[in-house]
């Protein structure tokens, strides 16, 4: 079954200079395996193509059932020297709540997202 | 010692909203005000000031909002910590003195100075010796782009700053320092923790990241349930409160608005994160995996078990150097056809300043209500919008050119599509772009200062 991830968690995102960091929370901590398996590196490189020009890095805060991504050279510059409007990536976080996820029906039930 | 110091947040960054800090003085017991006035820029917005009038170059609105809390402050013995020193920490001094001299307090206070973060004067000797400092990111000697440098300025961390209040200074007023240093210093000076006390270390670092943006924890910029959270217009800010074993709980004064609760505090420690295991600062190395938060009450998020690693051998610095011109120019399309007409203005735009031979480092167009925010995410917009603003910013290191773009704004309104208005600034401003240079230093090459002044 096909779920956008505002169903699964909310973020906040901010900039380290040319990288814009979203941190990702599950919106319940039983959800947190599934943005895992799910909200890769990868995936999220694709999702912000044209966006984002350099890497992304992930990293996991399981005891917050977060994830922390890097998106390197997404902010024009960033800071200063930047001509976006949202130069200090204060809106990427919803831009990553709409990349839509897979999960299995069986899940969906267990965790009564149907 | 105390069992428990409360430690407010009373400006997230500067220019944050004024009556924060007085509201967090009046309503409810404090024992610490933390205010964060320094941006990344704002130095070289200082140094500026100081070359004009060497009795300026510090945050100006600092001293007349102290007098607005100064009495009480003294009063209720609530101690007040900010970086307003800015590049002239003594000239705020000095003026802050004056201030409390007219509230009829003289000898009833002392103001900590913390200096010795400012190395513009020593750059060039430092190069000299060979100490590069390479770009951060990326990995370019500061040596390239030395003559446009305008200020250079360390991060000091806490230890000054806990050793000004060590000394009896009310107020600490520093230059330069880590944004969580402001919360830690208290706590260091309270509860005596040693300097290789990482774990405690740590969670005062962890306590000052989740306050450091007032209201960020507390409600403000909160995506969980934004429509529940209430009264926002009366935001209290955070306030953390602070236990000797170095556990804390986030919190915000009784009565006022937006909430403190574990998804607030979750947004808040992962705002402007790296890599969560090690969160670098002067005084230690924290790490955010190991927080652990747990619901104590209402408005009341207890967080503990927080480990840390020894700090590192480097400060960090914050240089700015000048880095060219941009100017930022917006219309307003109205429907029917609003986002065609953007874009037809757009082309306009750009084929003018072609012929006119203006060349520049980057053009964007962005189209708000269509993509600005979202980009090609946003996909393609649904219906016949009522209005679209056509933004387009251009950067240039040639003034001139950056000043051509400004003046081919307006005309369009005349000599382009129609339906058109948002011009009510006219030209728009061409800005100086002051850029900033993160590197590193040996601690070894910094002497942090602490001076006492008597009001």
């Amino acid at each position: 079954m096909r779920l956008q991830l505002t169903k699964l968690a909310y973020a906040r995102s901010g900039d380290k200079g040319d990288t814009a960091n979203i941190g990702l929370i599950a919106l319940r901590e039983v959800f947190y395996p599934l943005l895992v398996r799910e909200v890769t590196v990868e995936r999220v490189k694709r999702h912000f193509k044209g966006i984002c020009k350099g890497e992304v890095e992930r990293f996991e805060l399981p005891n917050l059932s977060a994830l922390n991504f890097l998106l390197h050279e997404s902010l024009g510059g960033g800071g200063t020297l930047s001509l976006m409007t949202d130069a200090q990536g204060k809106t990427f976080s919803t831009a990553l709540l709409r990349m839509v996820v897979e999960i299995s029906n069986d899940e969906a039930v267990r965790f009564g997202l149907v | 010692m105390k069992e428990m110091i409360r430690i407010a947040a009373g400006q997230g960054f500067w220019g944050d909203l004024p009556e924060a800090p007085i509201r967090q003085v009046e309503g409810g017991p404090i024992d610490y005000l933390m205010l964060d006035y320094l941006a990344e820029v704002t130095m070289s917005i200082m140094q500026k000031q100081k070359a004009r009038d060497p009795s300026a170059g510090f945050a100006k609105d600092f001293v007349p909002m102290m007098k607005r809390i100064l009495p009480a402050c003294v009063e209720k013995n609530i101690r007040v910590m900010a970086n307003a020193g800015g590049v002239n920490v003594g000239g705020c001094a000095n003026a802050l003195r004056e201030a409390a001299r007219e509230l009829g307090l003289a000898g009833k206070l002392q103001i900590g100075v913390v200096t010795g973060d400012d190395i513009m004067s020593r750059l060039d000797g430092m190069l000299d010796r060979g100490i590069e400092l390479r770009n951060m990111d990326t990995d370019e000697p500061l040596a390239t782009i030395r003559e446009r440098v305008q200020s250079a300025n360390v991060y000091l961390g806490a230890r000054p700053m806990a050793e000004a209040l060590n000394r009896g200074a009310q107020i600490v007023i520093t230059g330069r320092v880590t944004d969580t240093g402001l919360t830690l210093a208290p706590m260091i000076h309270e509860f005596g923790w040693a300097a290789d006390d990482w774990h405690r270390l740590a969670a005062g670092t962890i306590a000052g990241h989740i306050i450091e943006c007032g209201a960020q924890a507390s409600g403000g910029n909160c995506q969980y349930e934004w429509r529940s959270i209430p009264n926002l217009a009366d935001v209290g800010f955070a306030i953390v409160e602070a236990s000797p074993d170095g556990t804390f709980v986030v919190t915000k004064h009784e009565g006022t608005g937006g909430w403190v609760i574990i998804p607030s505090v979750k947004e808040q420690l992962v705002y402007e994160m790296g890599n969560p295991r090690e969160y670098i600062t002067p005084d230690c190395v924290a790490d955010f995996t190991t927080v652990r938060l747990e619901y104590e009450g209402r408005d009341r998020v207890r967080v503990c078990e927080i480990e840390g690693r020894p700090a590192t051998e480097f400060f960090k610095v914050s240089i700015s150097y000048s880095a060219g011109f941009k100017s930022i120019g917006t219309l307003v399309y109205a429907w029917p056809d609003a986002y065609d007409k953007a874009k037809a203005a757009d082309k306009i735009l750009r084929a003018r300043l072609d012929r006119l031979g203006l060349h520049f480092d980057q053009v964007l167009t962005e189209f708000v209500g269509v993509n600005a925010t979202h980009g090609l995410l946003a996909g393609e917009p649904r219906g016949d919008l009522p209005e679209v603003q056509l933004r387009v910013g251009v950067r240039s290191e040639n003034r001139s050119a950056v000043v051509g773009f400004t003046k081919e704004i307006a005309p369009l309104i005349l000599t382009g599509p129609p339906a058109v208005t948002g011009f009510a600034g006219g030209r728009p401003k061409v800005e100086e772009i002051v850029a900033y240079w993160p590197a590193l230093i040996p601690k070894s090459e910094i002497v942090p200062r602490v001076d006492l002044i008597e009001v």
